[in-house]
């Protein structure tokens, strides 16, 4: 099954991602475009934006942004759209809500966690470490190492 | 004409036999795995003798089968389903012979092949090593070798064969006939496998209950091997999809590369703090678990890969029954291996004593920064499957979350670097470092304003970049010039020069990284795009450069038809290139693959992209500018060459050296 799709993907007859013919005259709308359409994601490939995507769909989906654009819509509101039509798993960027904030969250804790641990193994094992070899020592023992 | 047929029975005889070379191996290795283990614990040294000849025979019979495998490709025997499925007679021999590993079965021969290779290097050059350590590493070695045997023999043999040999075979992917891609696989392989012998350590070490610098010496010239493979497979694989794939994006954060980005983090982790076991004998139950982890998620990408279970533009192996098998075996040799941890890792004592600021210190930082933002890849990767399977949400996690996510942990680090790596061990100042240093760290903001400056205000992303990028690489400069020692320029070149190899791969190493920040920075931040249809003879700008479609012809190659365009690149009145993008089309697999027109250069690539033709006779056409592109690349070359500088160092070798005499000795 997926193997099909992702024939389908690479087959679908336009041999390419965005084309001039798609592309809006306005370039401050297009760019908006561009910018939206690389956070969404082709339904039927994998791990593909349907600003890089050769599919069919994926053409469509970015002509049907533009229209929606057109139409006057703000950034939020296209987007909504296109989640309405066919869920969360278009978004590339996860939303921050529910358990997304597991997803968001793991970095900043692992790190706190991480530092925390590291902090306190250090602090335990540093506290015999006054006497220290002076410069010259330290020279000299750079020197003895060092053959 | 593809062989004479009465060789074709010999042929047949061949690959009955490979097959049954791997039945062997797999018989040889169950014996590797029982007997020096049980040797090692009973003190029997025949048994434990057993290993090396072992070791050498599976790399004889693996040698044999992987060999015979390649002369089916080359000589197209379509006997063998894989050579059907993945070949053709009209196929350049490159693409015949890395149609080998351009698959799944072959592929997991070419694993497995690469791991007896890696256990055997560690009988013929393990000489110096404890009798007991070295039995026992190479008994946890076969233990792995018996479960990818098992694997191929049940799920994925090569050797499986068609009652009726067709004509001609199906062709390789076009996208994998390319000599970037050829050698990616390989590398990458070397790198994930040469991680086991690292993992083989570990739980030799823990079966010992012992841990010393000296163990740390014979751990980490296998690390930094390892490392510096996944360093280039994963240059090659971003090369390729930044030249193949048509928009000249070099990292997608696909579940692929994501597995072997992942294992690259934690052997960069783990060759840190295997310095401070060898330097310092501190941070060793750290250390051992970083090598379970390293080699835990070279076994996780393999089963991602294969199982396809996160789908991918790479996963070509689609087969449950295949995915399951490799789970079992992440999940025993993980599972197993971190049990004897929690049960032994107290065993292991830490000596060095080190203060708050110090360069050991600074080595856990590199841990922390380095582990944390693995985890942050890892979650993002399960993450749409954990998510679905337990919380019945069905979600991507794409590009932007590890862009907001994983780069704040490099920025960290490319920040902190330069100061930890010249602390001094056990006890530094940081104002010491400081001194030495804050010169570069103004000059390296002077150059981020600069970069800020000069652009035309669109994001900061390019002038942090810089600035990071150029703080480490002169930190590195710093760093090894300090090292030369005191006195006048002559006499500290002179130091310079015969500074040993590891320190010279530090700098080196360093540097890399320094340029490859500053490339993607630059690349992302300053590239210029258009898109637009061309018509013949027609001129266009794209920033500083005009563009001018002269020609397009088509074209027969060895095995396929091509569209191919003359583009004539000016900036000025100065001729810069004539490029010539191609759009071409393999019949055989029914595909179409556009060929990127890449003019490089030191400072920025000129990138065009051919389209279709459109009903006014002009052609759709990509253009970009791309800054700093070889930047990237070239900065990764620059960390497997540290890598490999590292490895020349005199003071890794004497841990193979000291072997000769007591090898002898042994042997009289």
């Amino acid at each position: 099954m997926i193997r099909l799709l992702l024939l389908l993907c690479v087959l679908a007859t336009p041999v390419w991602a965005v084309e001039p013919s798609e592309m809006l005259d306005d370039p401050v709308l297009e760019a908006r475009a561009r910018t939206l359409s690389e956070g969404l994601r082709c339904p039927i490939c994998r791990n593909e934006s349907i600003d890089e995507s050769h599919a069919a769909l994926s053409k469509e989906l970015r002509i049907i942004l533009r229209e929606r654009l057109v139409a006057g819509d703000t950034d939020a509101q296209a987007v909504d759209y296109m989640v309405q039509r066919y869920g969360e798993y278009i978004l590339l960027n996860p939303q921050v809500n529910g358990v997304n904030w597991l997803l968001w969250g793991a970095g900043p804790l692992m790190l706190l966690a991480a530092i925390a641990i590291g902090a306190t193994a250090i602090r335990k094992r540093g506290a015999g470490t006054q006497e220290t070899l002076s410069d010259d020592e330290q020279a000299r023992l750079k020197e003895i190492l060092r053959d | 004409m593809l062989f004479r047929p009465e060789l074709r029975y010999t042929f047949h005889m061949l690959n009955e036999l490979a097959h049954f070379a791997l039945i062997l191996a797999l018989g040889v290795a169950l014996i590797q795995m029982i007997l020096p283990m049980i040797g090692a614990a009973t003190g029997r040294r025949s048994w434990m003798a057993i290993a090396e000849p072992a070791a050498t025979t599976q790399v004889i019979l693996v040698s044999f089968s992987f060999g015979v495998l390649m002369w089916a490709f080359i000589q197209s025997d379509f006997s063998l389903a894989i050579v059907y499925n993945n070949s053709h007679t009209a196929k350049p021999l490159l693409y015949k012979i890395s149609g080998v590993w351009g698959n799944h079965e072959g592929s997991m021969l070419l694993w497995v092949y690469i791991l007896t290779i890696f256990g055997a290097s560690a009988a013929w050059f393990g000489g110096g090593l404890p009798e007991k350590l070295r039995a026992r590493v190479l008994s946890v070695q076969a233990s792995i070798s018996v479960a990818f045997y098992l694997f191929i023999l049940l799920t994925s043999n090569p050797f499986a064969r068609l009652a009726v040999p067709p004509l001609n075979g199906l062709d390789l992917n076009p996208l994998l006939q390319d000599p970037g891609l050829a050698f990616h696989p390989p590398f990458l392989y070397l790198g994930y496998v040469g991680l086991s012998m690292s993992f083989s350590f570990a739980v030799a070490a823990l079966i010992e209950g012992r841990v010393d610098a000296a163990w740390a010496r014979w751990v980490r010239p296998w690390t930094l091997a390892a490392w510096m493979f996944l360093t280039v497979g994963i240059a090659l694989g971003s090369w390729w999809a930044y030249y193949e794939l048509g928009w000249g994006g070099f990292w997608f954060w696909d579940p692929v590369e994501n597995a072997s980005f992942m294992p690259w983090l934690i052997a960069a982790a783990l060759l840190h703090s295997a310095i401070v076991v060898e330097k310092r004998e501190a941070l060793k139950s750290w250390t051992v678990l970083l090598a379970i982890l390293a080699f835990g998620f070279s076994l996780l990408g393999t089963f991602i890969v294969r199982s396809g279970v996160l789908t991918s533009v790479h996963a070509f192996a689609n087969d449950p029954e295949r995915g399951v098998f490799i789970l079992i075996i992440l999940g025993v040799f993980t599972g197993g291996a971190l049990t004897l941890y929690a049960a032994r890792a107290g065993a292991l004592e830490a000596k060095g004593i080190f203060g708050a600021v110090s360069r050991e210190s600074g080595l856990v930082l590199n841990n922390i920064l380095l582990a944390v933002s693995a985890f942050v890849v890892f979650i993002g990767t399960i993450w749409p499957l954990v998510a679905e399977l337990t919380f019945g949400r069905t979600l991507s996690v794409g590009p932007p979350f590890f862009d907001a996510a994983f780069t704040p942990f490099m920025v960290a680090l490319a920040l902190v670097l330069p100061l930890g790596s010249m602390l001094s061990w056990k006890r530094g100042t940081l104002g010491k470092v400081w001194a030495r240093l804050w010169p570069f760290a103004i000059l390296a903001l002077a150059i981020g304003s600069l970069a800020y400056a000069m652009q035309s205000g669109r994001s900061a992303l390019g002038p942090i970049g810089a600035a990071l990028g150029a703080w480490t690489v002169m930190g590195a400069l710093v760093d090894l010039w300090q090292r030369a020692g005191r006195g006048d320029i002559k006499g500290r070149l002179g130091r310079l020069a015969r500074l040993p190899g590891a320190d010279w791969g530090k700098a080196a190493a360093h540097i890399g990284l320094g340029i490859t920040v500053f490339g993607v920075a630059g690349i992302t931040a300053w590239q210029q795009e258009d898109i637009r249809v061309a018509n013949l003879n027609e001129r266009f700008e794209v920033g500083s450069y005009s563009f001018e479609l002269k020609d397009v012809s088509q074209i027969e190659g060895p095995n396929y038809l091509t569209t191919m365009g003359e583009v004539l690149v000016t900036k000025g009145t100065r001729d810069v290139a004539t490029l010539y993008p191609e759009k071409r089309f393999y019949p055989v697999a029914q595909m179409p693959t556009t060929e990127a027109a890449i003019r490089n250069g030191i400072l920025r690539d000129i990138y065009v992209v051919i389209g279709d033709a459109q009903a006014d006779g002009g052609y759709t056409m990509r253009v970009y500018i791309k800054p700093f592109a070889n930047w990237i690349w070239g900065g990764a070359m620059l960390m497997a060459l540290g890598g490999f500088l590292s490895l020349t160092d005199r003071r890794l070798r004497m841990a193979a050296g000291a072997a000769k005499p007591k090898m002898k000795a042994v042997k009289v």
